[in-house]
């Protein structure tokens, strides 16, 4: 595998571009649920995705970490394809084992936490960097430590993932994405199963990493955080961006009328 | 109505502390038990009283040399062909998940086969592999023959009883695994995979581990269905605890009484096996607080209870 970067000359996009996505088509049978979706997202940036539901939002973000495959279109990810490999003028699709040497690099919080519930706390934190990355113990529970401190879940260290509230398992899920040092973590819709009491410390968490940094592309219902928090606010409908742009300027004054109505219902 | 009677009755004047509350009575219930224990204690006064049970031949027999022996055969075949059918079944299963026709389709017909016929028929068919196949040979193009060996030198009955019984077994063993597979979220794969790990790895830290959970108390019940299944090779003379009871009772004609050594031994295994699985349960549910008693967890928690209290006392 080429080394991370190289690629970024080759397709002549800026080498601080850490999601390059241009056209990317994708259907289900004859449904087409994204018609050409472009999106770029500098490093160290936030971009937020709004819009109705089924408008391919989700859809658009598994098909960032190639959970799902896409029918067309050019998605790199620090300069590289995730789940194929260039030849002339042809992708071929890697095999998993390839496939997930690039996923380790994309971190992704779900809607639904999807945390082991088999295993403790501190357990699902250093799984994949004992057995991925084959970390020594000392240094994966070091920083499973530090990252459990870092959402403020040190002392649940060894509780059950059902042992917690919805919120303390997102915050887990957070850590857990983390503890992988990805370079870009996928959000996809973090708060949407909690209840509305525990939205806060997830947001909070998040507006975190965000300081600290870290490139993140957040699928939300959350306005408020996409306005406080996001570089760039798309809006997404129909399988299309609609309109993207500064978040602030785009909430308080939206171009297309969907935007507009869409904004109206949800604010 | 008393309902309506009541509710007339001013809310004000009841003092909630002066209430009592009296829980449903079932009157029926002890009806019923005194006519279980009637019918249990004139049981075991037939059985006692009864001559035809022979108890001291019963007592006899139990620890004879070739009944034990039997029940190590026994034991033994039941240990073997669960532990292969375990590993034939879980890979049948993991083919018939594969997207791939090519796994699916062999994995689908072969439990459909296996699992489609009796066992009996199967253990007769491959103790009388000889009459359709005379010779076993590996044979290599270009290489010519490598092995050969005659059919009838390989399958000996305890051969052909472990081949035959693992390859039905493997059969339900196949449709248990892929149920507990199925059970597993999606979610838990798609959060592996963004984690970096690959499909068998996945398989083996993450699904594997829930599904057991779901596999367990159907595979101990398989279990001890097997080690009952395993008296059907004493048709084909492979000397396990039904057949050195049949041996010597042939000689002896105290039926009755050596039926009985032989259930009691088969009882006192399955025994055995249920202390095991409620702690193979145990160990695959760490994480929960409250699991739902199955009979053999209600009877050893209760044993446990029991235990405590007498401790106690």
């Amino acid at each position: 595998m080429t080394a991370p970067g190289t690629h970024h000359e080759h397709f002549g996009i800026a080498s601080t571009t850490m999601v390059h996505a241009k056209g990317i088509r994708k259907s289900y049978g004859h449904l087409e649920v994204l018609k050409g979706v472009d999106l770029t997202v500098p490093s160290g940036s936030v971009a937020c995705i709004i819009g109705p539901s089924g408008s391919g939002k989700s859809t658009f973000l598994r098909c960032i970490n190639h959970l799902e495959e896409i029918n067309g279109g050019l998605m790199l990810v620090d300069g590289d394809f995730v789940g194929y490999r260039l030849e002339g003028n042809k992708l071929y699709e890697l095999p998993p084992s390839a496939i997930c040497q690039r996923r380790a690099e994309i971190g992704m919080v779900f809607q639904q936490f999807n945390l082991f519930p088999h295993m403790t706390v501190i357990e699902n934190l250093m799984e994949a960097p004992l057995r991925v990355k084959r970390e020594p113990v000392a240094q994966a529970t070091a920083k499973a430590i530090e990252l459990l401190k870092r959402v403020g879940l040190a002392e649940k260290r060894d509780a059950y993932p059902r042992q917690l509230s919805g919120g303390q398992q997102q915050r887990v899920a957070i850590a857990r994405a983390l503890a992988m040092n990805p370079k870009v973590l996928l959000f996809d819709e973090p708060t949407s199963a909690l209840d509305p009491e525990l939205v806060g410390e997830v947001l909070e968490v998040m507006k975190s990493l965000a300081r600290e940094g870290i490139t993140m592309v957040v699928v939300t219902h959350e306005i408020g955080f996409a306005r406080e928090v996001a570089d760039q606010l798309i809006f997404m409908d129909g399988g299309l961006v609609v309109e993207s742009g500064n978040p602030r300027e785009m909430i308080a004054n939206p171009q297309s009328p969907r935007t507009r109505e869409f904004l109206a219902r949800v604010l | 109505m008393t309902g309506s009677q009541s509710t007339r009755r001013s809310a004000d004047k009841i003092d909630p502390e002066q209430l009592t509350i009296v829980p449903l009575r079932h009157p029926w219930r002890w009806v019923a038990v005194a006519l279980v224990l009637v019918s249990v204690a004139g049981m075991i006064r037939s059985a006692i009283s009864n001559p035809e049970f022979q108890w001291p031949i019963v007592a006899q027999y139990l620890f004879n040399p070739l009944i034990l022996d039997g029940l190590w055969q026994t034991v033994l075949i039941t240990a073997v062909v669960m532990a292969l059918a375990t590993l034939g079944g879980t890979i049948a299963a993991l083919m018939m998940l594969s997207p791939s026709k090519l796994l699916s389709v062999p994995a689908a017909a072969f439990v459909w086969f296996f699992r489609g016929t009796p066992a009996l028929v199967q253990l007769i068919i491959w103790y009388n592999l000889s009459i359709v196949v005379k010779d076993i040979t590996l044979w290599l193009p270009g290489v010519g023959t490598v092995y050969s060996v005659s059919t009838n030198d390989i399958m000996t009955p305890l051969v052909s009883a472990i081949v035959a019984l693992s390859l039905h077994e493997a059969g339900y063993m196949a449709e248990i695994v892929r149920s507990g597979l199925k059970s597993v979220n999606k979610g838990q794969y798609e959060a592996s995979a963004c984690l970096g790990m690959n499909p068998s790895l996945a398989l083996r830290r993450i699904v594997l581990p829930q599904a057991m959970r779901i596999i367990i108390p159907p595979t101990g019940n398989e279990t001890i269905n097997l080690l009952k299944t395993t008296s059907l090779v004493s048709i084909i003379a492979v000397g396990d605890l039904l057949y050195s009871a049949q041996s010597i009772y042939a000689r002896t004609f105290e039926t009755i009484p050596l039926l009985l050594v032989v259930s009691f031994w088969y009882l006192a295994v399955v025994s055995i096996m249920s202390v095991g699985q409620f702690y193979l349960e145990k160990h695959f549910s760490r994480d929960e607080h409250r699991i739902n008693p199955g009979i053999t967890r209600a009877i050893l928690g209760n044993l446990a209870k029991i235990g405590r209290k007498e401790a106690l006392a």
